[in-house]
């Protein structure tokens, strides 16, 4: 066959959208690193604190006060918006390649039902462990149980949906509908056991929020999710592969199998731990990685790192509008997400329907 | 050299494909022609090994159940009956997955070149859901060939496994698919097409295998295969070989030119 010429450099192919990608994604670092300023900057706490946040940027002393704002209660909720809204949307993106659809949120299959399953189990019945293992797990007991909880609600909603590499998303739905109802029974069943202490966690943790972020909590949910951002752009490729099915997949070289338990392995523990300490916050799943693909296509190689950047900026503004539309008081920003979220997936239905077979 | 032995094929109770053995050399195009429901499908599963089966499979001396998927995808393409696709990707972005599974995956000038091949030279920026069906089929080909672009490398022959390759295409497209596939073969890569349109076949294959209730024929040249007795007890269907109707309106591909008129 004939070689291929050359394409001189700088000049790009009709309908390669991967220098548009690039590009976004040095947008995004720079929408990030303004969205951390801000999330730093903004707050319920009267005095607005750019001027100490330059202070302290450029290393001034700053009055104890000003130093506990920002240090202990405003820099581990950036941090912890920014890492949960990251997790949040890479895993969406991660499920909708895996499912090969569009509408596969965490949040609206059970994958969060299930991680919060997880969850509850863990504080109301964590006192049951022998001894060695609470010592052993520690902090990470609530998290890893979390994780445990998305990790089997994700396997039991592939194995349901899928056969012979075709997901119907129907069944998809209607299998998080049941495995959400199931979780939520048995997960009432255990507030109803629950002594008073496991009841004040519980209503702290199902509250959906990360204002009550500390270092203790971001270091225990930051690994998990961390993992999961390492393993994304290794199944880039193989999600990409996906799209054409999995046959096409393997025809093209891609480990099918390995590509899609390490994909069920890195929502899971994506899912899991922002759940664990964000009580799980809608949407972001959905809407970061469906406007990504609007904009500059659905490679998962450059979709991928984009879902992480957005989703990171997307929940900081969220939080920043959850604490100053009704300050002093805060608004949950689960609710912030779903009015910017609900009409939004509405949207996407209406958008789509009969383009995709759903 | 392609080479199936013995191969068995159950799905469920039925088994489909009953000890077939079938090769194909490196530099021709070797059709499996039959009729619906005869196996086809079925063993070009079994010989890029998407289906389980009894029985071996070389592909350049290499046991296919041994080899990892990337190494296969290094020398071999396959194109399926049908292509889904999840996702709105461009038809750029389609050949690109091809691409970018070959050994080839640096020379991002092979996208425009495989559009071009199969007749699609402008498309590369449209979305791949707005195509019709034999446009469709014609990226998948695209992506197929840009996975595998060089017919042969010091890994040895590269091989296309082309499923109905023409079966959506008009008669110009169909001899446009029909030549690439030539010559591909022609210039040392291996072939194998699952065909239905038997004049296409008798212009370009060089091997036949006729299939035919999961059991092969006969597997020989075109003048051995396409016979009366043949075809006419393989398709269940009295057929006649070279004999022009008496009256009425007939067109083959043979008299066909493409781009002249
Ligand atoms: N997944 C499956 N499960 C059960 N039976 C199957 C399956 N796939 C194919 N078959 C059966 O195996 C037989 C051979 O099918 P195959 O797809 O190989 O036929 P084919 O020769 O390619 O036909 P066509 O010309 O229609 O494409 C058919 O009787 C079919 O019904
Ligand atoms: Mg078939």
């Amino acid at each position: 066959m004939a070689m291929a010429t050359e394409v001189p450099r700088g000049v790009y192919l009709a309908g390669d959208r991967s220098h548009q990608a690039n590009r976004l994604t040095g947008a995004l670092l720079v929408v990030l690193v303004a969205a951390v300023l801000a999330s730093l900057a903004i707050g319920a706490s009267g005095t607005s604190l750019w001027s100490t946040l330059w202070a302290f940027l450029r290393g001034e002393d700053l009055s104890l006060r000003d130093r506990v704002v920002l240090w202990d209660i405003r820099l581990p909720r950036t941090l912890m918006g920014a890492l949960v809204g990251a997790a949040l949307a890479v895993s969406g993106a991660i499920m909708q390649g895996l499912f090969r659809n569009p509408l596969a949120d965490p949040g609206l299959i059970g994958v969060s039902a299930g991680a919060g399953f997880g969850a509850i189990v863990a504080i109301v019945l964590g006192g049951l462990l022998p001894l060695a293992l609470q010592d052993v797990l520690g902090y990470y007991l609530v998290p890893f149980a979390a994780f445990l909880g998305s990790w089997a609600s994700t396997i039991i909603l592939y194995r349901v949906s899928t056969r012979k590499g075709h997901t119907s998303v129907a069944t998809m739905l209607l299998a998080g509908i049941a495995l959400g109802a199931l979780t939520g029974a048995i997960s009432g069943l255990l507030v109803y056991i629950a002594d008073d202490a496991q009841l004040r966690t519980l209503t702290f943790w199902g509250m959906g929020s990360i204002a009550g972020a500390t270092w203790s909590k971001l270091l225990t949910a930051a690994p998990l999710m961390i993992v999961a951002f390492i393993a994304a752009p290794f199944i880039a490729k193989g999600l990409n592969g996906l799209a054409l099915g999995e046959t096409a997949a393997s025809h093209m070289g891609i480990a099918v199998q390995r590509t899609k338990n390490t994909a069920i392995l890195a929502v899971a523990a994506a899912v899991g731990s922002a759940v664990a300490v964000s009580g799980g916050i809608g949407f972001v799943g959905i809407v970061v990685p469906h406007l990504l693909r609007l904009a500059v296509g659905p490679d998962h190689r450059y979709l991928l790192r984009n879902s992480a950047l957005l989703g990171a900026a997307l929940l900081l503004v969220a939080d920043i509008i959850s604490r100053v539309v009704i300050a002093p008081a805060e608004l949950p920003i689960g609710i912030i997400m779903a009015v910017i979220g609900g009409p939004f997936f509405l949207w996407i239905l209406l958008r789509r329907r009969g383009i995709l077979d759903m | 050299m392609l080479r199936a032995e013995n191969i068995t094929v159950h799905f469920g109770r039925r088994t489909v494909l009953h000890d077939v053995s079938f090769d194909a050399k490196p530099g021709a195009l070797t059709a499996i022609v039959g009729p619906n429901g005869s196996g086809k499908t079925t063993l070009l599963k079994a010989i890029t090994g998407e289906a389980s089966h009894d029985g071996q499979v070389m592909l350049n001396d290499r046991d296919i159940t041994s080899a990892k998927p990337w190494e296969l995808a290094a020398i071999r393409g396959v194109l399926p009956q049908a292509t889904p696709l999840a996702f709105p990707f461009t038809v750029s972005e389609v050949v690109r997955l091809g691409l970018i599974s070959g050994v080839t995956a640096d020379q991002a000038a092979i996208i425009p070149a495989a559009l071009s091949r199969v007749g699609l030279t402008d498309y590369g920026a449209r979305f791949y859901q707005e195509l019709s069906g034999g446009e469709q089929q014609r990226v998948q080909l695209a992506r197929v060939l840009a996975q595998v672009w060089e017919p042969i490398s010091e890994a040895g022959p590269h091989w296309l496994f082309l499923d109905e390759p023409v079966s959506a295409l008009d008669i110009a497209h169909q001899l446009q698919v029909m030549k690439i596939a030539r010559d591909f073969a022609n210039a040392g890569g291996g072939v194998v097409a699952v065909m239905h349109d038997l004049n296409l076949t008798a212009m370009f294959a060089d091997q036949i295998a006729l299939i035919s209730d999961g059991r092969i024929v006969a597997q020989s040249t075109p003048d051995e295969i396409l016979t009366n007795d043949l075809l006419s007890r393989a398709y269940n269907c009295a057929v006649q070989v070279n004999t022009p109707p008496p009256s009425g309106t007939y067109i083959l591909p043979q008299m066909a030119t493409m781009g002249a008129h």
